[in-house]
């Protein structure tokens, strides 16, 4: 990233000034993690006398362990398993039926394609947290409460991808569907071989970005999933605190925690290049 | 923009286009009606009947002093959540401009707190200022000042705002640091050479060279803190004490579910729609700008 100037970057006592405000603002941003982790390493007894240590201890087995197989009110491994059925599913389905309708839009010319277009255009308005009481009555009434299907659909329809994937077809140079139209392949052929190929870099790119997105969605599974056996993570932990005057068992609850933030830590570590350009892309 | 080659057939694209149409449908514009058409109605305490008002829900929460009170909630907060993180966002992306080797290592880093969903970061920031077994708040306690955000309400602002910029400080961080390094170095080093020190540099040409992508991040900044905070602000303060923390969409969560007032639950959804229609078009005005530019 850095160009090899030099002429204006620092050099000296400032460049290691830079780097110690650097460490410093590394080290505070991360501290909740850290001090969560620590939570999820020691004992209950060590937390509920203030001041808790700042050093890992040595009950991780036992907490996670506790977690992932038993939990407070359902597993863990339960909800983990509700999540990254949530978030693939969400991200798969929005970036299928983008891309189909992406396609139809820019490779099509047919009966009602502007109105279409505005229709999806106007969804982009729609946060679900705006229309939460009809749309819970929608899913309600289709039986669809505690359900996968329920949890996936009403936060499939994204105008996002479709408009990413518009811009994307539109940069794909004409002589490549000409070439597939004398050849007499059909549309479809030429989307499968050509056009899906051809996007794969920004399919990955969404991907991640939607992944995260259905990962750590808050209100829409609190509505809806009654049953714990359908608690996602992240709005399983909120459930995990008593009501009342009992004491929360924090160290099961920080475990969970940092369960709930490694999958998408990992998705946007490992993939931080797409997921850079994914940001970037799906904010234009 | 169109393509000038095109396909034939109409069958096949409204094929095509008919699942995303169709969840729209569903999903989006009949609840959208729905929360219209509610607002106009207020039904009985048994859900049977519903009586209509016309606008009587809208001139009833305009002239509420606790939705005008959540208005003046939201706006305080979205501010503060928009400062808190674009200011250190800033900071940090100059600092990670000027070094040469091992911006990479600080990015990877700082890119962590993006992943976790607003309500983790709640749970964790709850955590540190739990009035009983809080790190933070046991510290204070040390120095002599008694945190209570269970009781205090400038409190509790300041841990759901704090809780909500952390987050966003590795968001603003990525566009900042990007938008720093588009900066042409010809322009910074003629101004080197003219004489101009760093922070005279950064603020007449840096500054101004950045500001669509400041100007961009406020507008999203916003947007986020008005509708992708609830999950902090439920899992910290549940919108007390005393709905010093009760922003919009957490009232019409709170009117709507908690309270059942289905009437006024619709109708603060279809204020917020105006809302966040405003925003869209304040957010594509300034890209239609940014393109032009």
């Amino acid at each position: 990233m850095a160009q090899q100037s030099g002429m204006v970057e620092k050099r000296g006592a400032g460049l290691w000034l830079t780097h110690a405000f650097m460490i410093l603002g590394v080290l505070v941003i991360f501290f909740p993690i850290w001090l969560a982790f620590v939570a999820s390493t020691v004992t209950q007894p060590e937390i509920v006398q203030p001041p808790m240590p700042l050093w890992p201890g040595d009950q991780f087995i036992e907490n996670y362990t506790a977690a992932l197989f038993s939990g407070v009110n359902v597993p863990v491994a339960t909800m983990l398993f509700n999540s990254l059925v949530m978030a693939v599913g969400i991200a798969v389905g929005k970036i299928i039926i983008s891309l189909l309708s992406a396609f139809a839009i820019v490779y099509f010319r047919f009966p009602f394609r502007s109105t279409f277009f505005w229709m999806i255009f106007l969804t982009l308005m729609l946060p679900v947290e705006v229309r939460i009481v009809p749309t819970f009555e929608v899913v309600a009434g289709f039986g669809m409460l505690n359900s996968y299907s329920g949890l996936i659909f009403p936060l499939i329809a994204s105008a996002t991808a479709t408009f990413l994937f518009r811009q994307f077809f539109l940069t794909i140079p004409d002589e490549l569907a000409e070439a597939a139209r004398v050849d007499g392949a059909r549309p479809m052929r030429f989307f499968i071989d050509i056009v899906v190929p051809m996007s794969r870099t920004n399919i990955a790119a969404l991907f991640v970005i939607l992944f995260i997105y259905g990962w750590n969605q808050y209100l829409w599974p609190l509505l809806i999933t009654t049953d714990p056996e359908m608690n996602t993570i992240v709005m399983g932990i909120k459930q995990m605190f008593p009501s009342g005057d009992d004491v929360a068992e924090w160290p099961v609850i920080m475990a969970t925690s940092i369960l709930a933030m490694i999958p998408p830590v990992i998705v946007v570590v490992s993939m931080q290049r797409l997921f850079v350009r994914g940001l970037v892309d799906s904010e234009k | 923009m169109e393509k000038r080659v095109t396909f034939r057939g109409w069958m096949l694209p409204l094929l095509l286009i008919a699942p995303q149409v169709l969840i729209s449908a569903v999903f989006f514009f009949y609840p959208a009606g729905q929360a219209i058409w509610q607002s106009l109605f207020i039904p009985d305490p048994f859900g049977l009947s519903a009586r209509f008002v016309g606008l009587g829900n809208f001139e009833f929460l305009l002239g509420d002093k606790f939705y005008r009170a959540a208005f003046l909630t939201t706006a305080v907060f979205s501010i503060l959540v928009t400062v808190c993180s674009m200011v250190p966002a800033l900071f940090l992306a100059v600092l990670a401009d000027r070094l040469i080797k091992g911006s990479g290592v600080y990015r990877t880093m700082l890119i962590w707190p993006y992943a976790v969903a607003p309500a983790v970061a709640g749970v964790l920031w709850l955590f540190m200022f739990n009035t009983r077994v809080g790190v933070i708040s046991w510290y204070l306690g040390q120095l002599g000042y008694d945190w209570n955000h269970v009781l205090n309400g400038g409190e509790a602002m300041g841990l759901v705002v704090v809780a909500s910029a952390w987050g966003r400080i590795s968001y603003n961080f990525l566009f900042f640091f990007a938008a720093l390094q588009s900066v042409p170095r010809s322009v910074i080093e003629a101004a080197a050479i003219d004489g101009a020190h760093f922070w005279r540099r950064f603020f007449t040409i840096v500054l101004p060279l950045i500001t669509p992508t400041a100007f961009f991040l406020l507008v999203v900044n916003v947007v986020y803190a008005f509708f992708e905070t609830f999950g902090v602000i439920h899992t910290i303060t549940a919108g007390g004490p005393q709905q010093s923390t009760t922003i919009l969409v957490y009232k019409v969560f709170a009117d709507g579910f908690v309270g059942q007032d289905l009437g006024s639950s619709s109708a603060q959804s279809v204020i917020l729609l105006f809302v966040v229609g405003l925003l869209t078009v304040i957010q594509f005005k300034y890209i239609e700008k940014r393109v032009h530019y």
